[in-house]
Parts: C-alpha cells; structure tokens; sequence
C-alpha cells in the first residue's frame, strides 16, 4: 500500500490551507517521497511542532502506508 | 489484544538513563533502515558517545516509543532525556550547526 503524491499533498493543504507543498517522488516507485512544506502556521514553531503539524494533517498514515516521506518545513521568508 | 503492561517506565528509564539515545531499527553497525543509517552517520560525525536500541528487537518498546513521543517514526533522537526529533530534524539541525551547540551545551561526552 502507498500514497500517490496528490493525495499526500491535498491531506497536507486541507489542514494547513495556506501551505505550499512540494512533493518529490524520490525513487519513482509512488513509495518513497520528499515533501517540503512552506506556511505561515509554523511560524513561532520547533521544528518538531512543525513536523507534528504535518503528520497530525496526513491523520495518521505517516509511518504506516506512508513508509518514506522525507520532511522538511519552513515559514514564508517574506510575505506577499 | 489486551493491554500489556505498559512500556512507558521502560522508556523513560532509557531516554533519561543515557545522555543520547538513538532509537533506530538495527544496529549502528547494521542499519536495517536509510533513515536509521542517515540518523547514525549524524551522530558518527557529530563524534557523540551515544546509546542505540534496536527497536526490531523489542516490540513493545517499538509501538511505545512512538506514542511516548508523540511521533509516528523511528528512527528518533533523545538528548538529555529531550526528544529532538527524526533524522529529517538531525539533518537540518546539523547542517545548520544546532546539533552542534545542542550537544555542547548539554555537555555531552564525545567519542
């Protein structure tokens, strides 16, 4: 079982609407991805609340069906 | 399935028993895991004294771990009885040198 990344990436902006996300499909097997999560609500965050963030939007599939999701997170450098 | 007793007095023993504790899957030696592997040459270059456990080797320290932590992977880094993070976290935070001052300033030995 795995996740396609469009399915990563909209579980991710249904809980963090304002995220940009980018998702590498690392190995090209639709098992092993990168994702890398811009938004303003991890502003004031550790990085480990950050991250939390993300799994608690993929509701649990993080280490489960979601076996290999390298994360990185970060706030907007500059606002818009 | 019913409920063992509970491993979390275990954990705490080891989180809090050693000054940094990797827990990954296999051995430094033999990472059963990239993930693990990318954690332990983090701490092989950082030239940190650390503990490792081999959570494939115990189950209940395995399913534990994570709800102890709140975090849904292994492998996970403790110093000084303070989870910091996977090793997505250790590889920012050494790069941009946090390990470092980490492990400074809670005055762990080195290798």
């Amino acid at each position: 079982m795995a996740m396609a990344a469009d399915e990563i990436a909209a579980m991710i902006r249904a809980a963090l609407p304002d995220a940009d996300v980018s998702i590498t499909d690392l190995a090209g097997d639709g098992d092993h991805y990168a994702a890398h999560v811009v938004s303003e609500a991890f502003r004031g965050l550790s990085r480990v609340a950050q991250h939390k963030a993300v799994y608690a939007a993929l509701d649990g599939r993080m280490g489960g069906v979601l076996h290999a999701l390298q994360l990185t997170t970060a706030v907007p450098t500059s606002g818009t | 399935m019913s409920q063992t007793s509970s491993p979390t007095p275990r954990i705490a023993e080891i989180v809090h028993g050693n000054d940094v504790v990797l827990f990954m899957k296999g051995t430094p030696l033999f990472p059963q895991c990239g993930f693990s592997s990318k954690a332990v040459a983090i701490l092989e270059r950082l030239g940190v004294e650390y503990a490792s456990v081999d959570v494939l080797q115990d189950m209940e320290i395995r399913q534990g771990i994570k709800a102890y932590s709140e975090w849904p992977t292994i492998p996970q880094l403790y110093v000084k009885g303070e989870f910091v993070g996977g090793s997505d976290i250790m590889m920012e935070m050494y790069e941009a040198g946090e390990l470092e001052t980490l492990v400074t300033e809670a005055g762990v030995a080195r290798a």
